[in-house]
C-alpha cells in the first residue's frame, strides 16, 4: 500500500476515534498534541486502526508506539 | 469469528447519513421538543464501539441539557468491576436507548468490587442505582486449584459464593439495588484437557459448580443472572478472552464483543422495566415455508422434513412455538389470499404449526403495516410489543420506516440461519418465569382471527418512492426466454389467462412481426428482483392488440408495476397505429385477485359470460395511465412501422 494511502485512511481513523474532523494525521503527531488521547483511547486508536487495515499488532510492537510516524512504518511492513 | 453475534447482524447497518442525523440530534437539545425516539431511532442500528461512544456523547449532552428523553424510561445502573469497564460505559449508554431505556452509569473507579458494595456512603451505594451489576470475571474469585480434591473443591465454590453472598449484602443494606450477577467464562486453556471437566478442583470444575450455584441461587434470590458464560459459550471462549488486551489494558474480554456484551446487559434491564416483546408476527411463504403458497400450492412448497430448505423453515416453525409455548403471541401478516394462505395450515401434513397456535391471521393484499397495526390493536398490545419476521427487505423497510416501534431483524440469504439470527435478537429476554406465562398465549383465544382493516398506515406511497426503483422493458429474446416459459407456467394468482406456453410457443412469439411481447424486470434500492411480468399481444383483424397473456410476480404487488406496463403497452401501441386495446380476464381457482384489473387499469368492461370470463377495452388514444415513482429503461424493440390492418 502506497504511503499516502495509509495516511489517508489513518487520517479518517483518527476523526472517527477522536470524533473530531479537523486532526491532521502528520509523522510527528504524537498524544501530547491531541485532545483526549489517553491510554485508554490509544488502545481503541490502536483497535480501530487493526480493523481499517485488517492486521494485528503484537504487544511488543503497540508498546514501541510514539508517534503517528512509527504507526504508519509498523502499518507499511505489514500491508 | 461468527459475526451474527459479534456484528449484531439482526441490526440494519448504519445509514450513510448516521453522522449528520447525530449531529442534528445533539443540536436539538432541550429546547426541540423530545429527542429520545430520534436517539432510540439512531440505536437501532449495527454500531460498533466508536459509534456507540459518540451515540453515548449526544445522550449524556441531552440529558445533561434537561432534555426530557420521554418515551425511554431512565434507569441507573452501577457497574462493579476488577477489570476495565470505561469503554463498555458509553457502550452500556447507547444500547440503552436502543432497548428504550434512559440509561445512567455509575462507574467507580477501577477494582474497587468489594469496597464499593460493603462501604456504606461509596459512590455506588450513594448513588442510590436502580441496580447493580457485578461485571466480575473469574479472576476476581477467590479460586484455588485442587486437583482431584473434591472436599476442598467445595469448599472453594462455598467460599465463592460466600463471597459474592457478602457483596450482594452490602449492597442491599446500603440501597434498595437489584443485584445483576454474571456466571463466569473459564479460561480458554485447559490444563489436562478433556479432564478438567470431570475432575474436582480444576479450574474448569470449580467455574462449572460456581456458575451452577449461581443459576439456582438467582431463581430463589430473586437477584437476576445476566448468563456471561452462556455469552462465550456461543460466541466461542477462544474469541471471547483476549490475552493480549487483558495484559494491556485488563480489558475483561475481547472488544469485538463489547457492543454484544452492551447489548444483553441492555436487554436484561430492559425485560426489568418489563420492556421485552410480546408478540412474534410470522410472514408466511419464504418465511414459515420455502416458496409461494399462491404459486407454487401445497405440493410445491418447501416443508417436508428431508429437504433442506424445508428444514430451515421447520427450524422457524419450531422456535416460534417454542416461543409460544413460554407465553409469546403469535401472529400472521401475509400477502395472499386468504384462503390460499390458510391452506398449509390446514392441510399440509409436515406443518408444525396450527392455525391454532396463531392468535390473529392476516392473510389479503393491503400493506402489512396497516395489517400490523390492526393485529397490536387485536391484541391489545403496543406496537413496541411487537416483533415481525419477513425475508423480504422490501416489507421489512416498510415496517421500520412506518411503524419504528416494531421490532424488525435483517435476515440473511439463507434461510438456514433464520431461527437463529431471531433467537440471537433476543427480543423475548425475560429475568422471570411465572406458570401464568406458560397460559398466556392461549388468553389470547388462538383462533387465528381475522382483523377487518379500518386505518390505512400513512406513508406507503412515500416509502415506495424512496425505493429507487428501476423497470426493464424488453421484448421476448433468446437470453430471458427460460425464465418467460418459468413464469408462463408457474403464475397461477397474477395471471389473466393462465395460457401455458412451452418453449417453442414462447420463441414463435418472440419472431412473429404480429406478437408485440413484454418481459419485464423490477430493481430496487434492495437489488434486482429479476423479472416480474410478461405481456403477449396479438394482433386481430381490426387494428386491435388482444392482450393473450399478461401475468406478474405477487412479490411486486402494490407498487403500480402494472400501470408502468399498461404505459409500455400504450407507448407501443401508439407508434405501432394500434386503435384498442383488448384485455380478457379468465376465472380459474386461482387468479380471483385479478378479478378487478382490467377495471383499477381504466378498461372498459364490454363482455361478460355465465363462467365468469370478462372482456375489457381501453381506447389508445385518450388513454392516460397512472405512472409510478420509478425510472423507465426501455430497450431492445425495433422501431414499428405499420399501419393497421
Amino acid at each position: 500500500m502506497e504511503e499516502a494511502q495509509i495516511y489517508a485512511r489513518l487520517g479518517e481513523v483518527f476523526h472517527d476515534v477522536f470524533d473530531d474532523d479537523s486532526i491532521r494525521v502528520a509523522p510527528d503527531l504524537s498524544a501530547k498534541d491531541v485532545d483526549g488521547w489517553d491510554s485508554l483511547t490509544h488502545i481503541r486508536l490502536i483497535l480501530t486502526v487493526e480493523k481499517a487495515f485488517k492486521i494485528r499488532f503484537s504487544t511488543a510492537e503497540v508498546g514501541k508506539l510514539q508517534k503517528v510516524g512509527d504507526l504508519v512504518e509498523l502499518i507499511k511492513s505489514r500491508v | 469469528m461468527n459475526s451474527l453475534y459479534g456484528e449484531l447482524q439482526w441490526l440494519p447497518r448504519a445509514p450513510k447519513d448516521f453522522a449528520e442525523r447525530l449531529k442534528a440530534a445533539s443540536g436539538a437539545g432541550a429546547a426541540n421538543g423530545s429527542p429520545g425516539r430520534e436517539l432510540q431511532a439512531l440505536a437501532n442500528y449495527a454500531l460498533d464501539l466508536n459509534r456507540l461512544m459518540k451515540l453515548a456523547k449526544v445522550i449524556e449532552k441531552a440529558r445533561a441539557g434537561g432534555a426530557d428523553l420521554h418515551p425511554l424510561v431512565p434507569f441507573r445502573l452501577a457497574v462493579l468491576s476488577n477489570a476495565t469497564v470505561d469503554l463498555l460505559t458509553p457502550a452500556l449508554l447507547a444500547s440503552g436507548a436502543r432497548h428504550g431505556i434512559a440509561l445512567e452509569v455509575v462507574q467507580p473507579s477501577y477494582d474497587q468490587v468489594a469496597q464499593e458494595a460493603l462501604t456504606p456512603d461509596s459512590k455506588v451505594n450513594s448513588s442510590k442505582p436502580d441496580a447493580v451489576l457485578f461485571a466480575i470475571d473469574f479472576r476476581a474469585l477467590p479460586l484455588r486449584l485442587s486437583l482431584g480434591d473434591a472436599e476442598t473443591a467445595a469448599a472453594t465454590v462455598e467460599g465463592v459464593m460466600g463471597y459474592l453472598q457478602a457483596l450482594r449484602n452490602g449492597v442491599k443494606a446500603n440501597s434498595s439495588a437489584l443485584c445483576i450477577f454474571q456466571t463466569f467464562a473459564p479460561p480458554a486453556e485447559t490444563i489436562f484437557g478433556s479432564l478438567d471437566r470431570a475432575l474436582p478442583g480444576t479450574m474448569r470444575f470449580l467455574i462449572d459448580a460456581v456458575n451452577r450455584a449461581l443459576a439456582e441461587n438467582a431463581l430463589q434470590s430473586g437477584d437476576v443472572l445476566l448468563d456471561v458464560a452462556g455469552l462465550a459459550e456461543t460466541v466461542g471462549l477462544a474469541d471471547w478472552h483476549n490475552p493480549l488486551l487483558w495484559n494491556m489494558a485488563k480489558f475483561p474480554f475481547s472488544d469485538q464483543f463489547m457492543p454484544l456484551y452492551a447489548d444483553h446487559v441492555a436487554r436484561t434491564v430492559a425485560a426489568i422495566r418489563g420492556k421485552s416483546r410480546k408478540a412474534l408476527i410470522l410472514d408466511l411463504d419464504n418465511t414459515v415455508w420455502g416458496g409461494v403458497i399462491g404459486d407454487d400450492g401445497l405440493e410445491g412448497i418447501k416443508i417436508a422434513q428431508g429437504d433442506a430448505t424445508g428444514e430451515a423453515h421447520l427450524a422457524v416453525q419450531r422456535l416460534a412455538l417454542d416461543l409460544r409455548q413460554r407465553g409469546v403471541v403469535l401472529a400472521v401478516s401475509s400477502k395472499n389470499t386468504d384462503e390460499v394462505a390458510r391452506t398449509p395450515f390446514e392441510k399440509h401434513p409436515e406443518m408444525l404449526l396450527k392455525l391454532d397456535h396463531i392468535a390473529v391471521f392476516q392473510a389479503n393484499w393491503n400493506d402489512k403495516a396497516t395489517n400490523i397495526q390492526a393485529i397490536a390493536e387485536e391484541l391489545s398490545l403496543g406496537l413496541d410489543a411487537m416483533v415481525f419476521l419477513d425475508d423480504n427487505p422490501v416489507e421489512r423497510g416498510l415496517v421500520r420506516q412506518l411503524l419504528p416501534q416494531v421490532a424488525v431483524p435483517e435476515l440473511p440469504e439463507d434461510p438456514a440461519y433464520y431461527a437463529r439470527t431471531l433467537a440471537a435478537a433476543g427480543y423475548f429476554e425475560s429475568v422471570a418465569f411465572a406458570a401464568e406465562d406458560l397460559k398466556r398465549a392461549g388468553f389470547y383465544q388462538d383462533n387465528a382471527k381475522r382483523v377487518t382493516l379500518r386505518n390505512r398506515a400513512g406513508g406507503v406511497e412515500a416509502y415506495l418512492a424512496s425505493l429507487d426503483m428501476t423497470i426493464t422493458f424488453q421484448p421476448f429474446d433468446a437470453t430471458g426466454r427460460a425464465r418467460i416459459v418459468q413464469l408462463i407456467n408457474k403464475s397461477n394468482q397474477y395471471n389473466l389467462t393462465t395460457r401455458r406456453y412451452a418453449d417453442p410457443e414462447v420463441e414463435e412469439a418472440e419472431n412473429d412481426p404480429e406478437v408485440f411481447t413484454l418481459q419485464v424486470r423490477l430493481a430496487d434500492i434492495f437489488g434486482d428482483n429479476g423479472m416480474i411480468s410478461v405481456v403477449i399481444c396479438r394482433l386481430n383483424g381490426q387494428g386491435e392488440w388482444e392482450i393473450d397473456t399478461w401475468l406478474m410476480s405477487c412479490r411486486v404487488l402494490g407498487r403500480k408495476v402494472e400501470h408502468m406496463v399498461l404505459g409500455e403497452m400504450l407507448r407501443h401501441a401508439r407508434s405501432a397505429g394500434i386503435r384498442r386495446l383488448i384485455g380478457t380476464y379468465k376465472p380459474t381457482e386461482r387468479n380471483k385477485l385479478v378479478i378487478d384489473h382490467y377495471e383499477k387499469l381504466g378498461f372498459k368492461k364490454v363482455a361478460e359470460d355465465a363462467t365468469g370470463m370478462t372482456r375489457w377495452e381501453m381506447d389508445v388514444e385518450s388513454a392516460n395511465p397512472h405512472e409510478a415513482p420509478m425510472k423507465v429503461v426501455s430497450t431492445g424493440f425495433a422501431v414499428q412501422e405499420r399501419s393497421p390492418a
